[in-house]
């Protein structure tokens, strides 16, 4: 499967042929550098932008930025670089939560940034604490390797705390519905605000960096404004992940945030295209961990919304998680339903009282309902349905 | 259901029992009621909470293994959900929640896990994951009244064996189900078990509006939700039956 998004399937094609040819091409290809992975369930994207931006400022760096997060995508953005930098530059790559264990072995003193972990692609991936299990065992066993990770998320906790060299960040996690037991000994935790705690004396490390309300305060007590062009709250707690990462590759904030501050769009995420005749924002929303900061993000009401549901591989192959997410919010604007799993969300929205129409395909013609407004219609989809609206609309104009 | 008090839902734990969706088979129960101007009081109970006995209707969905575990031991130090039981009350379990209401199953790393011993099922491991499209016919002499295919998402590894007091809810035509005997779920008294996820209620309106119908004391008057029979009509589609 394809996730590439920028430069076509070809490209992690390619990364298979090397690896066909030499399964050991990614050890060769970090040999030397110093390595950063980024993971997580939602968020690795961007984060992995933020910090190659950020680490750019300060000299040239190699990034898999075409999302193309398993093992061949990696082979290929290394291997096929964008523009030939010096051997010595450093790495920066996100990594499927899945393959990050495997991917460890080429880059055993990596420094890893750990955002989040939630249930995602049921179907495909484990559940959420076999995850949190796999990380811990693969982590305690490579004594090299430090982290930047999310004090907040207890599963992100039980896997990085193995590690020796931790610098723990609270960024947040506006989901908490998959981290209720204790990953220790399995008792219920005791949450307060962003603190949580066990029985069993396991408990949210203190963390020296925090993201406060859109900025950035650092161990010695200095805020410092984001002033993030990406929208929404989730995009504030990956900006504080890469910030405190590149601070931890030798570039400081000073230098880092700035970088970071002009970026508009990842992958085509965020950015205003026309599909349809219409001016549309092109969201990416796949699990209800993500969609719990996408309300937060989408045009108020009464302005319509355009979603898109489809269940492939990629997507997972069960929607049933659309139940997890309260569409209710969506009541008092009209949602047009539309994807290959419309009938899914049509009826989740049906028992939410929230008006729709189903639409096979909106961006042929755009039903009368939703009236032109002067500003761009937001249409949120599915990993699959987000990307065929972003191949309709020429590809995706953030630059790498 | 005495008088025109309303119908008391419990969904049980869904903090631990709602990692497939299945919360919003409440959702779906508590709309169709008051659809039919029928009064609701649905409940979510936080985990470990103590379980009200004196509910019409119990819900619980799938979860974690380890989350499994945690909801099977507090459910059996609790004793509510046993006293509903002999009261009469409804349970729908799907998944985790349907395993946990038998005799045992596979918890944490395969160890076996007593159950509330309320379903006659037994639940052991399958040699391989049950994950896609699941598609049964019911079996008629264990719920008369339910009379369209069920359609569904399984994903689990529990293979349930059911013993003499439960009946099979239906009979697979695609998919795994229990993975015995290619039966799908477990019918006994008005316990009903499944491994439908869609949620289950969502996508098989008839089995929503049966459990209602237990609950109320009569059959429901129709209900008109064209959104349903399109995703029923699309999903029936999109699965192929195996071979008889």
């Amino acid at each position: 499967m394809s996730r590439t998004l920028r430069r076509g399937d070809g490209f992690v094609i390619g990364g298979r042929v090397v690896l066909a040819a030499c399964p050991d091409a990614l050890v060769q290809l970090l040999l030397g550098r110093r390595v950063a992975f980024v993971s997580a369930t939602n968020g690795k994207t961007t984060t992995t932008k933020l910090l190659a931006a950020a680490m750019g400022a300060a000299g040239p760096v190699l990034t898999n930025n075409s999302g193309a997060n398993m093992p061949a995508g990696l082979v290929a953005a290394l291997a096929m670089p964008a523009q030939r930098v010096a051997d010595d530059a450093p790495v920066v790559l996100e990594a499927d939560e899945t393959y990050l264990p495997g991917l460890l072995r080429a880059a055993p003193d990596a420094l890893l940034v750990l955002g989040n972990l939630s249930r995602d692609q049921l179907d495909r991936l484990s559940e959420v604490a076999m995850v949190a299990r796999r990380w811990r065992a693969t982590f305690s066993a490579m004594p090299g390797l430090t982290a930047v990770a999310n004090a907040d998320d207890p599963h992100i906790v039980w896997a990085a705390s193995v590690i020796s060299d931790v610098t723990w960040v609270s960024v947040g996690n506006a989901w908490t519905a998959d981290s209720v037991l204790c990953p220790s000994c399995g008792a219920i935790l005791r949450r307060d605000g962003r603190d949580w705690s066990c029985e069993c004396g396991f408990r949210r490390p203190s963390p020296s960096w925090i993201l406060d309300d859109g900025a950035v305060v650092d161990p010695g007590g200095a805020r410092r404004e984001l002033a993030l062009r990406l929208p929404g709250r989730a995009n504030e707690a990956n900006a504080v992940m890469a910030l405190v990462a590149a601070h931890a590759l030798g570039v400081p904030a000073e230098i880092a945030s700035p970088a970071m501050a002009p970026i508009g769009s990842v992958g085509g995420r965020y950015q205003t295209v026309t599909l349809g005749g219409r001016r549309v924002r092109l969201l990416l929303g796949k699990n209800p961990a993500g969609w719990a900061e996408m309300f937060g993000m989408l045009a108020p009401a009464p302005a319509p919304v355009v979603i898109a549901i489809n269940a492939r591989a990629a997507d997972g192959k069960d929607p049933s998680w659309l139940w997890d997410v309260p569409f209710e919010n969506l009541a008092g604007r009209l949602v047009v339903a539309t994807g290959e799993r419309r009938h899914d969300l049509a009826v989740r929205l049906a028992y939410a009282g929230v008006e729709h129409l189903t639409v096979e395909d909106p961006w042929a013609a755009m039903p009368t309902a939703i009236k032109p407004s002067g500003q761009p219609l937001d249409a949120v989809g599915t990993y699959t349905a987000f990307r065929e609206m972003l191949r309709r609309a020429g590809g995706a104009r953030d630059a790498g | 259901m005495p008088g025109d008090a309303a119908i008391r839902l419990v969904s049980i734990y869904p903090m631990l029992l709602g990692t497939y969706g299945d919360g919003g088979n409440l959702r779906v129960l508590t709309m169709r009621a008051r659809l039919r101007g029928l009064q609701v009081e649905p409940v979510e109970l936080d985990a470990g909470e103590p379980v009200p006995d004196g509910a019409d209707l119990y819900l619980l969905g799938g979860g974690e293994d380890d989350a499994q575990v945690a909801a099977a031991r507090a459910l059996r130090r609790d004793r509510g959900l046993a006293r509903a039981v002999e009261r009469g009350a409804a349970v729908f379990g799907v998944c985790a929640g349907y395993q946990l209401l038998g005799k045992e199953f596979p918890g944490s790393n395969g160890v076996l896990e007593p159950g509330l011993e309320l379903l006659d099922v037994t639940t052991g491991r399958l040699p391989k994951r049950a994950v896609g499209e699941l598609l049964a016919e019911p079996v008629s002499s264990s719920l008369v009244e339910l009379t369209q295919p069920l359609t569904g998402y399984e994903n689990h590894a529990g293979g349930t064996t059911l013993g003499a007091g439960a009946r099979p809810l239906a009979r697979v035509r695609a998919g795994v189900g229990n993975g015995v005997g290619q039966l799908e779920g477990a019918v006994q008294g008005r316990i009903v078990g499944t491994y439908l996820h869609g949620p289950g209620l969502a996508r098989n309106p008839q089995l929503a509006d049966l459990l209602l119908s237990w609950v109320v004391g009569s059959s429901l008057p129709p209900l008109d939700l064209p959104a349903v029979d399109a995703l029923r009509a699309e999903r029936l589609a999109a699965v192929k039956p195996a071979k008889e």
